[in-house]
Order: structure tokens, then sequence, then C-alpha cells
């Protein structure tokens, strides 16, 4: 963190780059916070850094990340998730505002601003759609946009209150807002802690029909139709919701989608004998949708790949499995995690790295997820070979509740950089 | 022989070779409790504790009487209005009664694998009296005790399980105990109790119910769990009466000779007409009950030979 160098060479490192989806061997500098050339000579009076052929590729720009300020500092602040970030990879937080009171008004959303340099890691901020989260009466939006928000969102509450909401995304719209939906029927989905299969059947867990993705997407996406809004759903995670996206999308409707990294490395088989670190919103699927969806990944037709990082404290999770609250860390554990869809030839580095850095980075209009000259340099050094076997108490966020817990993992940070300066060294 | 597991937790966990030897076991305490006198000190100086999250009458008392017949001090702890109300998880209330050193746990809980997770807190024996729609195998092993006392075997029966299968843990601990014996399994409802994913369970799928009885040795129906629904999944108790209600005319379906089951309470004039109910030719209801004390005396001795083994390998350490 104090490390600051006005001036940075890195070389001899394996440039993953996102945008011209290449790896190749090549040299950065940075100056002053970004990146001012690739592959040149290092300039005079650099702090040069050989990377012993790691990979560097743009810092991970992580959407959806619940941190517990205000409201629940005892699971996560800014300052342990920015710490778990940088340790992760991870350079911009995408933070949700479901937090306690939810960041429906501007003033919560200065105070969270405020707290926010704590962090180590950028940190950009969503805001409530409707008060309260609630799905019933819009935020002010414009007021809201003024004080930063880069999206809006109720995050896993769903309005069943349609009316409403098409006014909200009306009013999205003449301001150029982006809306983040949370693809689920309420209705059918109501106390649901597993998908239907014969697995949660037999654990006696109440199921939803995978088919409540589709309903709520479609519901969605109608308004988004009616509306026009800028839409992405937050997480796809059924194979049954995909023709959607793509019709949408061939459409030339303004929208995209993206999906937890539990849902793409995880299926409902995982959950066992009631682990409750398992638990997810929405619950994990079949290895026949997580595999449909790793395709649609590789495809295009998703776009983002996200933590869905969700600090829940000890108690909150020793639970029966029904009571358990949902939800899994994922800032440090996302790039390993990710890099799992590599070493099985799902896709290639550079592809992934364009789910986790340049789509969301482009799709909010920052711009982070480059390794272009003018880009913030915002970077990541990892391994993506090395192996180890992840142990959860080592994790830099307060609470621990990783699904990965005990599991082998490769993808090792070595260091990360934020504007320049080095906030991460492994 | 002994169980291979510490805790009786659900079928899922017993062998056949196990479930056999509960049955022979529980055969014998079935002549021990129709004795005068029925004591025995099997479980002499262990202390029992039934923790029951969710009120029951029948399997309590059942329970209870099995411990008291084998010596064992049983206390019965009515934690559905104790301190859960007071706001202490699960975890503190089961730690706090680990602390008092039972040897025999006896638990019901209204959350599916709520008596896995107590288990793994504790180092005493937990016995599963039913958790949520999960499993209720002394409720199982009972049912095989009563089959094959009147069928004079436990394999190559066809069963037929009819009625709200969705929200039933004696369902479920039931397709598991006679599949494993490899019996022909039927589960006979309207579609909407029927458990997602039932298509996968390797049964024979039926809405009629009488095509599902046809030819079945063992006709077992499940109460009518109202008190699990949200709504909805029944037009009306008439109408669910009349389709799926067990009357004469449909049981003429089944074999002759064909044993009519219900694990209780009884909802009379819902899913069973009370003339079979009480018919003593073709109900074993009464019989079941019976088993029930004779089955958790069985399952009772066989885990409390596993706590004397360990302890004494312990005790051996000690002295080493």
């Amino acid at each position: 963190m104090d490390n600051t160098t006005e001036l940075l060479h890195l070389t001899n490192a394996r440039l993953i780059d996102p945008e011209g989806l290449t790896q190749e061997l090549g040299s950065l500098t940075v100056l002053n916070g970004q990146i001012v050339a690739r592959n040149a000579a290092a300039p005079k009076g650099a702090e040069v850094l050989d990377c012993a052929g790691l990979c560097l590729a743009p810092g991970i720009v992580d959407w959806g990340v619940k941190i517990g300020e205000p409201g629940e500092r005892h699971r996560e602040s800014f300052r342990s998730a920015g710490l778990a970030a940088a340790a992760g990879g991870v350079t911009t937080i995408i933070a949700r505002p479901d937090t306690l009171p939810a960041i429906d008004t501007p003033e919560t959303l200065e105070f969270v601003t405020r707290r926010a340099v704590e962090s180590v890691v950028r940190i950009r901020h969503m805001a409530a759609l409707t008060k309260g989260r609630a799905g019933q009466e819009m935020t002010e939006i414009g007021f809201l946009l003024d004080a930063g928000a880069v999206a809006f969102s109720d995050v896993f509450h769903v309005s069943t209150n349609t009316k409403a909401l098409a006014r909200a995304f009306t009013y999205a719209r003449s301001l150029g807002a982006l809306v983040v939906g949370h693809p689920q029927e309420p209705g059918l989905s109501a106390g649901a802690a597993a998908t239907n299969s014969k697995f949660a059947s037999l654990r006696g867990l109440p199921g939803v029909h995978p088919m409540a993705e589709r309903l709520g997407l479609d519901r969605d996406l109608g308004l988004v139709e009616m509306t026009g809004v800028r839409y992405h759903a937050d997480q796809i995670t059924t194979a049954g919701a995909l023709p959607s996206i793509v019709r949408a999308k061939e459409r030339g409707l303004d929208v995209t989608a993206g999906v937890s990294i539990h849902h793409l490395t995880l299926n409902d088989f995982d959950v066992g004998d009631y682990r409750t670190f398992f638990k997810l919103t929405p619950p994990l699927r079949s290895e026949d949708d997580r595999l449909a969806i790793v395709q649609a990944l590789a495809e295009g037709v998703i776009d983002i790949v996200a933590s869905f990082h969700t600090p829940a404290d000890e108690e909150s999770k020793r639970l029966p499995f029904e009571e358990a609250v949902s939800g899994a860390v994922g800032l440090q554990t996302l790039l390993p995690a990710a890099l799992r869809l590599v070493h099985s030839g799902d896709l290639d580095l550079p592809s992934l790295w364009r789910t986790l850095s340049l789509n969301p980075a482009k799709r909010l209009g920052l711009a982070q997820g480059r390794l272009a000259e003018g880009a913030p340099a915002d970077l990541v050094l990892f391994d993506p070979d090395a192996p180890f076997v992840l142990d959860r108490f080592k994790l830099a966020s307060k609470s621990k509740n990783t699904p990965f817990d005990g599991m082998r993992m490769e993808g090792k940070v070595h260091a990360t950089w934020v504007a320049g300066s080095q906030v991460y060294k492994g | 022989m002994t169980l291979r597991a510490r805790h009786l937790l659900g079928i899922e966990q017993l062998s056949p070779p196990e479930i056999t030897e509960i049955l022979d076991l529980a055969d014998r305490y079935v002549d021990l409790n129709r004795r005068t006198v029925k004591s025995s000190d099997v479980l002499a100086g262990l202390t029992q504790i039934n923790m029951f999250f969710e009120n029951s009458t029948r399997t309590q008392a059942s329970f209870e009487l099995a411990g008291k017949r084998l010596g064992a001090d049983v206390m019965n702890m009515a934690v559905a209005q104790s301190s859960v109300k007071k706001g202490e998880t699960l975890i503190d209330t089961a730690l706090t009664l680990n602390a008092m050193r039972p040897d025999l746990l006896v638990v019901r809980h209204p959350s599916s694998g709520a008596v896995n997770l107590l288990a793994s807190k504790v180092n005493c024996a937990v016995l599963n009296a039913g958790d949520g729609r999960h499993e209720h195998p002394t409720q199982a092993l009972l049912d095989a005790l009563t089959i094959r006392r009147a069928k004079g075997r436990i394999q190559r029966l066809t069963v037929a399980i009819c009625g709200d299968i969705a929200h039933s843990r004696v369902a479920r601990s039931n397709l598991i105990l006679l599949g494993k014996m490899e019996n022909r399994l039927r589960l006979i409802a309207p579609p909407t109790l029927m458990p997602p994913g039932v298509q996968d369970f390797g049964c024979e799928l039926y809405d009629d119910m009488k095509k599902g009885l046809e030819g079945a040795d063992v006709v077992m129906m499940l109460r009518l769990q109202k008190e699990r629904m949200d709504g909805g999944f029944i037009p009306s108790e008439r109408e669910y009466y009349h389709r799926y209600g067990l009357d004469a005319e449909k049981l003429s379906y089944a074999k002759p000779d064909a044993i009519v089951m219900h694990p209780g309470p009884m909802n009379r004039g819902v899913e069973i007409d009370g003339e079979i109910a009480d018919d003593i030719n073709r109900s074993v209801i009464q019989e079941q009950v019976e088993m029930g004390v004779a089955v958790r005396m069985a399952c009772m001795d066989l885990l409390a030979r596993n706590l004397r083994a360990e302890r004494g390998r312990a005790a051996v350490g000690v002295m080493a």
C-alpha cells in the first residue's frame, strides 16, 4: 500500500488482454496510475519488476458485492472487503444496496461513499431501484445518479407490483440509468431452499422449479421492451432462461446477463448433507444447467461473471438448512474458481477476463478492464497453475462462509495494483 | 452384530443386514412387551432425553416407554415451549443438554436436516424421531417389522404408498427401506402431492388409485399433512376422499390378503374410511403402534452397545 511508484515497468509478463483476446509475453509501463506504454523499453528511472512469465491482467471488476456497511459491519466492512478483494485480484468492487438500511437515498449513498475510502481497492455503489427495496415506489434515481450510483437494483427482492416496476423502468430510461434485475418469479420460488430434484426431495428440502427463473426473466424483458430501459439480469443460472436472453439480444434490446462463479463451478449435489455454505440465491442448479451456462458464457450469451460475495457470520449459517441464510463470500476465491473454467478447457484466459473485467466495466461505463495506453493501471499479477488447498480461516474477509473450504484450487495472486499503487503482495 | 454408525439419523445410513438385525432384535422385544413383567436392565444407568421441537404425543410416548422398559432414566424436554422461544439456537440447546451428559438423545424437529446438525455437535447417540420432510427412521423400521410379521417376509412384495407423499418423512424413510430390501414400490397420489423429481425415484407412479392398488400386498396410507401445506394442494377434502381415500371398493383392487397400514394419527373420512381402519382382518394399524415400542427398544439397545464399546476402549486407553 505504501509501495507507490510514480513510474513502474512490469516486464516479462504474460499479458492477458481481454480486448484483443491475446496472451503474449510483453511489458507494461505505468505512470501516475495509468498505463502509458505496452511493450516499450523500460524508461529511465523506472522501477522495473520482472514478472517471470506470470500472467498480468486487468484487475477484476466484481459486480454485486455485499458489504455490511451500514448495518452489518460484523459481517464485512469496507476495510475487510478491500483487503479480501486485493488478495483476490479484484480492483473494483461494485457494491450492493441490500444493506441495513438499504442504499435508497442520496444521503445513505453519500455515507457509504465516505466510508468506502477505507478500502484499498476501488468501490462503486449501486443504489436501490425502489424505496426500501420494497418494489412499490421508485427511489430518487436522478439524485442517486448525481451522487454516483452506477446502477439500480433491488438485489434479491423481486417486486410483484409490475405497475410500479414499469414506472421505475420508464423513469430510469429517461435518465439513461442501468437497471439490474434478479430474474425469479417470486410466487413460484417462495420458501424454496433448493432446486427441485430427486436429491432435494430425498433431503426433504422445499424446492423451486428452474422455470421460476425464466418466468421472472420474461416478465422483466417484457418491461424492457415496453420501456426501453437498459437492463442487466444479475444471474442467469438455468438452461431454460437462455433462449430469452438470446432473443432479447437479437431483437436489439439493451440487455446483458451475468452469472455467479458458484453456479458456474458447483451443482446441487454439492449441498450434500445439508452443508449450509452451499445455500445460495438462487439455489445451486443441476449439472445439466451448469454445463449449459458454462457454454452460454463461452458463446457470449452470458456476459459477466461475478462473485456475488455475500458475507454471513457463523451463527446465521449454523442452522438447519431451511433456516440458514443464503450466500457465500467470493471476493478472494473468484479468481481461482474462475480458473477452473480455463483448466477444464471451456474458456481461454483472455475470454474469461472479458467476463470478469472488461465486460462489467464497459457495461457500467468504467474505464477499467483494458491493458491499453491510457487505461487505469488496475492490474493483477497471478500464476494460473499454482495449486493450493483452500483454508477458509485464511481468508481476509470478516466472514468465512465459502463453499470452497478444503477444496483443491489452482491460481494464486502474486500482486495487485490499483491506480499503479500496489495494494497486495502474495 | 452392531450398527456401524453412532447415531440413527435415517434409513439411508443402514445396510440391509443392519435393518434385518434391528428387526430380529425387535421381534424379541415384542415377546418381552407381551409379558406381564416387561422390565429389562439393558439400558440401566443410561440417561435418555427426549427432545421434541415439534409437538408429538404418540412418538414421544413410544420412545419414553421403550426407554423405561429397558431401564433407562428417561426425561422429556418439551422444547417447543421453552428456551427456543427465548431465542436460543438449536446448537446452544444441544450443547447445554450435552453438558448434562445424556447417553441417548431422541430428537424431533420441524426442519429437514436439523437432527443431523445437532448430532454433529454432541457426543452421545442421537436418534432421529422425525426431521421436517426428511426422515423418520423408526417409523419405517416399525412398518417393516409389521409387514414382516404379517407377510412372513420383507422382500419381493408389492407395496403401494398412497397420499401426501410430498410432505411425508414417513414416505421417504419407507421408500428407502423398502427399496433397499428389494420390494416393488408404487406411489399413488394426486400430482400436486408428489415430490419434485419423483420420476427418478425408481418407483411406479400412479394418480389413479385403483390402478395403483391392483395386486398390492401392502397398502400404506399417509396422513394428509394439513399443517405442512401452504394451501391449494387439493381442491377439497371431500374430493380427495372420493379419489384417494381408502374405502372397501378401492381396497378390493389390491390382493385379497393385502394389509392396510397407517402411521397415525388418522384423518378418518379424509384419507381412510373408518370401517377399513377398524377392520381387524385387513388393518394392522394397532399392531404398528405395538411394533413401534419394540423397534425403538431395539434401536436404543444397539446404539447403547456401541456407546459402551466406545467407552470401554476409551477406558482401556486411559489405563494404558
